[in-house]
């Protein structure tokens, strides 16, 4: 019998029954929870007469509308829907008896940042949420991905998800990655290449040397874009880098246990025989620092190319929605990239706002000055402890020294539900994920890149190449 | 979820096909948190003369006298007489919901729009195609009679009216026998609620820290 990958290990380990039709009950360790998606599902409790089955299994926080000013209660949140979404959760986990890191506590941040900082995911677990970029918790060796209100619901009255299985795909990176060249680069690479569809139906493992090269930050910004390559679900092999970053966190297990799990969790790798549905292989050294240029993930190039020629392009449908994109980015094919001006920057999300991306933003920003026709450069942690820690490491004096904004945590303009997102026509160096018409505020023209870019970019006033600018 | 067993209730005419979700519930109320609360701006653009926005004191508004749910004999209802296609338009679940927030267990009507009628069973409120002929002499008594009742009995599949011969009517056994018992999804898998705890067992042998 062939071997098994990791992803068919965790749907294994956590199958409860398979009904009739295929569908299978599998059962959820962990659910976290935030204020946009879940109202609903505990008013939907409530009507019912049910309680959750499992109440340690979920921890909530708010992330999507906060303000990233800073705010010491619900009742000074101004936008009307926004507030009684943050009273909504504080009031529902206080009744059902949920742990939530609320306004003021230093744990608060966005879900998915939070979570594995707080080792409330570990190796080995299913993991779900109210939010597609769920899967961002898969680089810790576990099955996660998002999920819909109803199956909000569902999970916390039953601890379980009716799933189907999806197939296996393996996208292996090998070989060394250049200088300038991020985890962010290397995801929007592999979008690039497969396509913003090429993973649906897929649980997408990364692999390769390079992948294993990566701190845990770093493969977290992989997994979260998982679903812009059409994967719900991303992860990585658990290996030595995955259970030091585990080991103290305060939800991780502690003395004979944590022995006990961390002799479970070296076995959740895939089998060297293990066969995939689908196995990619890249080579690292193909990959250049990206800048997306569109309005799908997948319109992405290096930062030393020209924009593509929409006429070269022989698919009638890529062929028209490039041109659609041409229009509302307005840009033109051929011209070089590092002649996009930016208006505004964002340095955030739960793509990139980990201590180790501050630190690479920062490292831009040092000694240099936001360039003036930039209007505005946002540096959001994403979360309260990550802010801590780069204030320690007075990384938020060279931002304000460089003419950023330091602000409090949340998704800010990852998605603009709170105050910060753009005027129409302005465009915006993003370390975020989505780059779709209108995510970042009406009209607003969005181009995702790493950290590093988007730092060089707000001192440039366009986009430049981070390698060399490193040699300047 | 409540169970459908049998309802005896009183009957509204709605006479109008392709009611579409955006009449059901306006856009608009969307925004809130909740999915009760939407029985006062059920049909808002009809039923008021006024714009409806979130947050209204609703008895305070300028109602349509004209409104078929606004009419005295009708007060009450809770099953709803309707023509083809009710339901039609964006798939939003918040049409079932504001249905059942003002008081309608069931709806009749001589088709409905796919996920519409999906939705209804999702949320405990039963749609029930008669042919157009039944239909249509359904609201000739409906309106002839004030205070003209149905009874539907789900059991034997039978919309019985206070005056005429019972009809029959078709659905699907397995969504039949979650309305009897009330089971939705989750109630569903409540039934393996034994399953469930008899995993958990043996996960927290194996992995008792995921229990901690
Ligand atoms: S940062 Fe953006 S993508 Fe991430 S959870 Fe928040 S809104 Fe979603």
């Amino acid at each position: 019998m062939a071997g098994k990958t990791l992803y068919d290990k965790l749907w294994n380990a956590h199958l409860v029954t398979e009904r009739e039709d295929g569908s299978a009950l599998i059962y959820i360790d962990r659910q976290i929870i935030h204020e946009v998606t879940s109202p609903q599902a505990f008013e939907g409790l409530r009507l019912a007469g049910r309680q959750p089955w499992r109440t340690s299994a979920s921890v909530a926080t708010i992330d999507h509308n906060v303000p990233t000013t800073p705010f010491k209660s619900a009742a000074e949140i101004k936008d009307e829907t926004s507030r009684i979404q943050v009273q909504t959760l504080q009031e529902n986990t206080k009744e059902f008896g949920i742990t939530e890191f609320g306004i003021g506590d230093v744990r608060q941040g966005i879900v998915h940042v939070m979570a594995p900082e707080q080792g409330a995911v570990v190796p080995g677990m299913t993991v779900v949420c109210g939010d597609s970029h769920t899967s961002t918790n898969g680089a810790l060796a576990c099955l996660a991905h998002g999920i819909g209100t109803s199956e909000v619901e569902h999970v916390l009255a039953t601890q379980t998800l009716v799933a189907k299985k999806m197939k296996n795909m393996r996208v292996s990176v090998e070989g060394d990655l250049g200088p300038g060249v991020t985890a962010k680069d290397v995801v929007l690479h592999i979008i690039g290449v497969i396509g913003t569809a090429g993973g649906t139906g897929y649980a997408l493992e990364f692999a390769g040397s390079a992948i294993r090269s990566l701190s845990m930050e770093g493969r977290m910004t992989v997994c979260n874009m998982s679903i812009e390559a059409g994967a719900r679900a991303g992860m990585v092999a658990v290996d030595d880098v995955t259970i030091d970053y585990v080991k103290g966190r305060p939800f991780a297990p502690k003395g004979a246990d944590w022995d006990k799990a961390v002799e479970y969790w070296r076995g959740l790798v895939s089998d060297n025989d293990a066969v995939f549905d689908e196995d990619i292989t890249i080579d690292a050294a193909d990959i250049r620092p990206q800048v997306s240029w569109g309005t799908s993930p997948e319109m992405v190039i290096s930062v030393d190319a020209n924009l593509p020629d929409p006429d070269a392009e022989t698919d009638d449908v890529k062929r028209s929605g490039m041109q659609r994109a041409y229009e509302y980015m307005g840009l033109t094919p051929g011209m070089p990239v590092t002649d996009i001006k930016v208006d505004r920057v964002f340095i955030g999300s739960c793509t990139n706002s980990r201590i180790e991306d501050l630190r690479a933003a920062a490292e831009v920003a040092k000694g240099r000055r936001k360039a003036d026709s930039v209007k505005q450069v946002l540096v959001v942690p994403g979360s309260g402890l990550v802010k801590q820690q780069a204030e320690k490491e007075g990384l938020d004096k060279i931002f304000v020294e460089a003419g950023f904004e330091w602000r409090e945590p949340g998704c800010s303009m990852c998605l603009a539900m709170n105050p910060d997102r753009l005027e129409p026509g302005e465009h915006c160096a993003s370390t975020s994920n989505r780059n779709f018409e209108g995510r970042q505020g009406n009209g607003g023209r969005t181009h995702l890149v790493s950290p590093a870019m988007a730092a060089a970019a707000a001192v440039a006033g366009h986009f430049v190449d981070i390698r060399e600018l490193e040699q300047a | 979820m409540e169970k459908f067993v049998r309802l005896d209730g009183l009957v509204a005419p709605l006479d109008r096909a392709n009611v579409d979700t955006d009449q059901i519930i306006p856009k608009q109320f969307l925004k809130s948190i909740k999915r009760t609360g939407f029985g006062p701006n059920l049909f808002d653009e009809w039923r008021y003369l006024d714009e409806g926005f979130p947050g209204q004191d609703n008895s305070q508004r300028p109602l349509n006298d004209d409104f078929v749910l606004n009419l005295p004999r009708y007060q009450g209802a809770s099953i709803l007489l309707t023509r083809r296609n009710f339901g039609c338009g964006s798939s939003r679940e918040h049409a079932p919901w504001a249905l059942m927030d003002f008081g309608f267990r069931a709806i009749i009507a001589p088709s409905f729009a796919d996920i519409f009628y999906n939705n209804c069973f999702k949320n405990g409120l039963l749609p029930i195609v008669l042919s157009e002929d039944n239909v249509e002499a359904l609201f000739k008594a409906v309106v002839g009679k004030e205070g003209f009742r149905i009874t539907i009995d789900l059991e034997n599949q039978q919309v019985i009216p206070e005056e005429g011969e019972p009809l029959a009517f078709e659905i699907d056994e397995f969504r039949k026998h979650c309305l009897l018992n009330g089971l939705d999804e989750i109630g569903l898998t409540m039934n393996e609620a034994d399953t469930i705890r008899a995993y958990e067992q043996r996960r927290a042998e194996q992995e008792p820290w995921i229990f901690q």
